[in-house]
């Protein structure tokens, strides 16, 4: 095509550079690659996908089926990008990749951004319709978000030639968008497309911010932002794509759609030099009239009616047009590049053959209202006889369809009806009135010409297989055939057999042709078969834009507790426990893993050490009826505890298996505090809400998370009374005074504290709890208080194994929800009394004796260390497959007895205590000595110090 | 006499590694500031029961009612929930505004210091309201949203209560193992607005 | 995404909420006199129709009240929401 001194809406006066496979290009600001392709000569833009036919550009919108193209280089690089909407900029770099696409490996450290907005009506498309549509909802007082794909607001208008209110239609278009953009409750996007839309008014729409701009320009703003919007109505004013006719070899370059090629010329100032149409309808005539306006020598019109009399044709041929009836195209042919050379003319039926002349061939087939959007949320659609078109046919609740979009075609109806849905919405919003707003325009379009209900031209010779119904996938005629012959009725196994509709483009030329065949292939009405159905994303969206800024420390929160950075500082390796990050241990000097946990392990157990416990959950409980409500959901009984006491407990969920457990201090007679395994914590707040909430909302409690109120730091050993007197000089730590499980308010370091006895190791112990924001003096301070005493900070893994030896279970690790208390061997905590999931603990299968319990296991071999998770089988040499009758849960090696131990769920374990099973490995068998889960100081005797 | 220590007690600030990452971004007038270390007392109770009166009597106003906050005298008071507000009061106020509040409510409810249970953050400018559309869900425009109403949601995966105090000050409160996680939420999300405003 | 109406705060996105089941199925007063079949049927069976369906959300980061919604489970209608204690028909 070459371009007109001073047409289109590009800026001719400069000119801008980039690269198409490495060419240099010469383009005008506003230029898409498409429009700057055609204006440099370049017809042919790659080869198809499946058979090496060369491929040009069909059209200017979003539905072209072949102009894709890979855009960038390096790790920005993105491949299938739409070359009618990427505009030019200086610089830019663009490949000729029609249908597959590279991936670039690395990572792409361009930004991508997420909005959230909210709106009372949001108009997708800004054309004829939604304007007026949101125009009338704003100006009724909605809050109104308009979306339009282009840089420009105008949609259809600004590639066509047309005149409103007595003046040329941008004008119209620039005077609404003023008044839009002077209401503060409208919000524009341009660039910006909705690509799905959800429930209750969820709307995805994706922006291109600056990607459209040179790289020195864009200067750290997002590439592209994600809005999610929150709407109480969406106008769906999506316009209408031409449809393609089929005939043989109708997908040379150089045979575009109609309106493309009048778009060209409005947007771009783009023209043939010699152009044939081929039509149904009397829109296409627009096309021919608009290009002898720009000079353009149309040889011939060919229409498939016998008789067009519209005043489109008869426009056209008081122009000197020659308008030939009831004749289609039934061939091309080719230059030596493979792009359109002529078009072979014939009469519907069959007779004498023409060959003309041309570069362009355009095409229109009639037209398809676009309301993929529609579709989303079960909208479905219906044939339309008049139309011959697809249009709404159901109400999706909070959506309306207008404009072309809804079958309404014409510059003024589309005003007319865009306007009526803006007060709609806007009154369904509580905005304005439908009834009582300002009236519509009035003026009528002129009637056009019933269109020819026609699709396809057959071939002469019978082979079809250059007869195209889907160029982006290469879906031929022949294609079609063969798969309804072999048995294909329903058009959405037509679509997967094919692929046919499948495109990056959404199929959006080939889908109504493709059901359209099928229906007279089988001699059926249209509505018979129908379409298949449009599917969001409306337009591919990168995995880039879903991750949007949820990056590094904003991919997921990572929690640390006051005391953090003091473990930081001294070396600590941190273990992930849920969100928190935990301590694991603590290296000294060039210690592994294994000799640091060593080392802190019979620190604990022979002098003192200290370990931040300020992750586990807690919950204040208030009211006169704690004790009660505790009662009912703690296997034990809590409502007997004693002020300043804490007692350990157990909670099922209904089905009786384990949940979580803790400790829970009574600190006041109507005020308990009851700790949770640290990943417990949100979920036993919900849990206990809900009993208390539905179950007995007569109860006086009140629950509180105090998690993050407190900081914790235990203080654990046979050394711990010094450093505690050290540190708490009033506070008398003897065990005559503080008892196990004793609770007292003291002032520890110059700080009020709750000090607890509570021991999870075995060894006498206590708790520092103090305000959080405390919490890491308190740590300095017992550490400075201890340091005489080589006090040793430790972590979960010391922590771990020093429970462990002590068989004490942990949620989560000797637990997965399929254990119960009986099964850990908790026989002794179960009151006599009923709480939440007692029942089920004599469920039958509750009650066999194979269920796995809980047991410690010491392998034969003291040094071998298995891993956890391994499975128990009975013997040691065995064939697969073989029954595996339990599985180790906790591994460790312990300081204190100098050997290798762990705990393992073992059926009818409690049983079998004595006996020998094995562990199977992928290198060894390893003989286990099954043990009481107590493996270490089974009397108790060091709890006390 | 315990309580009278806390003043002299040596407190860390939640925010302190973030610090000069807070200080350093702004976007024209808007910046975020941390505010550590404010009195915060939880109160439970019926609000058509016998303590409601006495405690509007201590308060200097109503409770208030589903996502509103009132200000009277030196505190702040927000509703949580049905049966659940927080006062929220200047540093060191907390140990006096528990003793009244617990003397009006009685056993008709619980009142419980949780001054460490959350910190401060306050976003205030003419991008305020922007910064919070980059990462959380509600609806801040003044047509739905004001000064005097406060809300309980999600900064992205983050529990905050978002308190708002002038047309352009919001007061964000969080617990304090998720308040850099908020705060890079915010910082972040200033970081985008910021291009975008150097090159309007 | 769900929109979702808390009856307390008013209409919320749904990561703010936990999902809680079929609403109206009391723990049973006394588990103790229900037989096996009983219990199990009380643990494990719940409806799974097609339609209006009420069910159980828990505003967990907002009041966190516990409260029952009426969803269509066909086409995810959001019909109404209702207090604890209230009934199907207060729902709005």
């Amino acid at each position: 095509m070459k371009r007109l001194a001073g047409r289109g809406r590009i800026n001719q006066d400069r000119t801008i550079s980039f690269t198409w496979d490495g060419r240099a290009m010469s383009a005008h600001p506003g230029d898409t690659v498409a429009s700057v392709l055609l204006a440099n000569g370049i017809r042919v833009l790659g080869s198809s996908v499946l058979m090496n036919r060369p491929r040009g550009v069909v059209t200017d919108t979003m539905s072209d089926p072949n102009a894709f193209g890979q855009i960038g280089t390096g790790e920005s690089s993105e491949p299938l990008m739409r070359l009618t909407q990427v505009e030019v900029y200086e610089g830019l770099t663009a490949m000729s990749r029609i249908h597959k696409g590279v991936l670039p490996t690395g990572t792409d450290t361009g930004r991508f951004e997420k909005r959230h907005a909210h709106c009372d009506v949001l108009v997708a498309g800004a054309g004829p319709a939604g304007l007026a549509a949101a125009l009338a909802a704003a100006e009724a007082g909605a809050r109104v978000l308009l979306v339009d794909e282009h840089p420009h607001l105008g949609g259809s208008l600004l590639g066509e030639d047309v005149v409103i209110d007595d003046r040329p239609a941008h004008l119209w278009v620039a005077e609404v968008e003023q008044r839009l953009r002077d209401n503060p409750a409208v919000t524009i996007l341009t660039r910006t497309t909705v690509f799905n839309v959800g429930d209750q008014g969820a709307i995805a729409l994706m922006q291109r911010v600056s990607e459209h701009l040179p790289e020195a320009k864009r200067r750290g703003r997002a590439l592209r932002r994600m809005w999610q919007v929150r709407t109480h109505e969406l106008v769906v004013a999506t316009g209408a794509t031409e449809r393609p006719l089929v005939f043989p070899n109708n997908d040379r370059p150089g045979v575009m759609l109609a309106a493309g090629v009048r778009g060209y010329l409005h947007r771009y100032g783009l023209v043939p030099e010699r152009a044939v149409v081929f039509t149904t309808n009397d829109d296409a005539y627009r096309t021919v009239l608009d290009l002898i306006n720009a000079g353009v020598d149309v040889t011939r019109v060919v229409d498939v009616r016998p008789d067009p009399q519209g005043w489109l044709p008869r426009r056209a041929r008081e122009l000197g047009v020659e308008v030939r009836g009831g004749s289609v195209v039934m061939d091309t042919t080719a230059a030596a590049d493979g792009a359109l050379a002529g078009v072979v003319v014939a009469p519907l039926g069959g007779g004498e053959t023409e060959l003309i002349t041309c570069d362009v061939l355009a095409v229109s087939g009639g037209w398809d209202p676009l309301f993929d959007l529609h579709h989303y949320l079960g909208g479905t659609a219906r044939w339309d006889e008049q139309l011959l078109a697809f249009v709404q046919d159901n109400v999706v609740a909070g959506q309306r369809v207008t404009g072309a979009a809804a079958g309404i075609f014409g510059t003024t109806a589309c005003r007319r009806d865009g306007h009526l849905i803006g007060l709609v919405a806007a009154e369904a919003t509580g905005f304005g009135s439908a009834t009582s707003g300002p009236a519509a325009p009035e003026a009528a379009d002129v009637t056009e010409q019933a269109p020819a209900d026609f699709v396809r031209v057959a071939a002469v010779d019978g082979d079809e297989s250059h007869s195209f119904v889907d160029h982006h996938r290469d879906v031929t005629m022949a294609g079609i055939e063969r798969a309804l012959n072999s048995g294909i009725t329903n058009v959405e196994h037509l679509k997967r057999y094919t692929l046919v509709g499948t495109g990056t483009e959404q199929g959006r030329t080939a889908k109504v042709n493709a059901g359209r065949l099928a229906a007279d292939h089988f001699d059926l009405d249209f509505h018979m078969i129908g379409v298949s159905n449009a599917r969001p994303p409306s337009q591919p969206v990168t995995f880039g834009s879903f991750a949007g800024r949820a990056l590094g420390a904003r991919f997921d929160p990572v929690r640390t507790t006051a005391i953090h950075s003091w473990h930081v500082a001294h070396g600590a390796v941190f273990e992930d426990v849920g969100q928190w990050k935990r301590p694991w241990f603590f290296p000294q000097g060039t210690e592994d893993m294994d000799a640091a946990v060593l080392r802190e392990c019979a620190a604990v157990r022979e002098g003192v050490g200290m370990m931040d416990a300020s992750t586990l959950g807690k919950i204040d409980l208030r009211g006169k009826d704690v004790g009660v409500f505790l009662d009912r959901l703690y296997t034990g009984t809590m409502g007997t505890l004693k002020v300043g006491r804490a007692r350990y407990g157990v909670m099922c969920k209904a089905d009786g298996m384990v949940f979580d457990d803790g400790v829970v201090l009574r600190v006041a007679e109507d005020n308990f505090v009851a700790t949770t395994t640290t990943g417990g914590a949100a979920g036993v707040l919900d849990w206990m809400e809900d009993f208390l909430q539905t179950e007995w909302p007569d109860l006086d409690v009140w629950l509180t998370s105090v998690t993050e109120q407190w900081a914790t730091v235990a203080v654990v050993g046979p050394q711990v009374r010094t450093v505690m007197s050290t540190l708490a000089p009033e506070l008398d730590v003897t065990q005559d005074s503080f008892k196990f499980m004793q609770v007292e308010d003291a002032v520890v370091a110059g700080m009020p504290a709750r000090v607890a006895r509570i021991s999870f190791s075995g060894e006498l112990a206590f708790e520092i709890n103090v305000p959080t924001t405390s919490g890491l003096a308190m740590w300095e301070a017992v550490f400075a208080a201890g340091e005489p005493y080589g006090i040793t900070p430790y972590g979960t893994e010391a922590m771990h194994v020093l429970r462990a030896e002590k068989g004490y279970f942990i949620v989560g690790q000797e637990t997965d929800g399929t254990v119960t208390p009986l099964d850990l061997g908790l026989d002794w905590m179960i009151a006599d009394k009923e709480f939440v999931g007692r029942r089920s603990l004599r469920r039958t299968d509750m009650l066999r004796e194979d269920r796995k319990q809980l047991v410690g296991i010491l392998p034969v071999d003291p040094n071998d260390r298995l891993p956890e998770g391994a499975q128990l089988i009975e013997t040691a040499e065995y064939e697969i497959p073989v029954a595996m009758i339990g599985h180790v849960t906790s591994s460790y090696e312990s300081a204190a007895m100098g050997r290798t131990f762990g705990l393992a769920l073992v059926r009818g374990g409690r049983s079998r205590i004595g006996e020998t099973i094995y562990a199977p490995l992928l290198d060894r068998t390893v003989a286990v000595e099954l043990v009481d889960p107590i493996i270490f100081d089974a009397e108790g005797t060091r709890r006390d110090g | 006499m315990l309580r009278g220590l806390a003043a002299m007690v040596s407190r860390a600030e939640p925010l302190a590694a973030l610090e000069a990452k807070i200080a350093a971004t702004t976007v024209d007038d808007t910046r975020l500031t941390t505010v550590p270390f404010l009195a915060q007392v939880g109160l439970r109770l019926d609000p058509d029961g016998p303590a409601a009166a006495r405690l509007a009597a201590v308060l200097g106003s109503d409770l208030p009612g589903p996502n509103r906050a009132v200000a009277a005298g030196a505190h702040r008071v927000l509703w949580l929930g049905p049966d659940e507000w927080l006062v929220v009061a200047a540093d060191g106020q907390e140990d006096s505004l528990v003793a009244s509040l617990a003397s009006a409510v009685g056993e008709d409810g619980g009142v419980i210091d949780l001054s460490s249970n959350r910190t401060g953050l306050e976003l205030s400018g003419a991008f305020a309201r922007e910064v919070l559309a980059t990462c959380c869900t509600i609806d801040f425009h003044p047509r739905v949203f004001g000064p005097g109403q406060c809300v309980q949601t999600l900064i992205q995966k983050a529990g905050v209560l978002i308190d708002q105090r002038t047309d352009d000050t919001y007061l964000l409160l969080v617990r304090p193992s998720f308040a850099a996680y908020v705060a890079e939420w915010l910082l972040d999300g200033m970081l985008g607005l910021q291009a975008d405003f150097s090159t309007r | 995404m769900f929109q979702i109406r808390c009856p307390y705060c008013g209409p919320r996105d749904e990561p703010e909420f936990k999902y809680g089941g079929q609403a109206h199925v009391a723990y049973p007063a006394d588990p103790e006199q229900l037989s096996d079949e009983e219990w199990t049927r009380f643990l494990f069976v719940r409806d799974n129709s097609r339609g209006r369906y009420a069910e159980r959300w828990n505003h967990a980061a907002g009041c966190r009240r516990w409260f029952n919604v009426i969803r269509d489970t066909g086409t995810h209608e959001m019909v109404g929401s209702y207090r604890s204690g209230e009934r199907p028909e207060d729902a709005r």
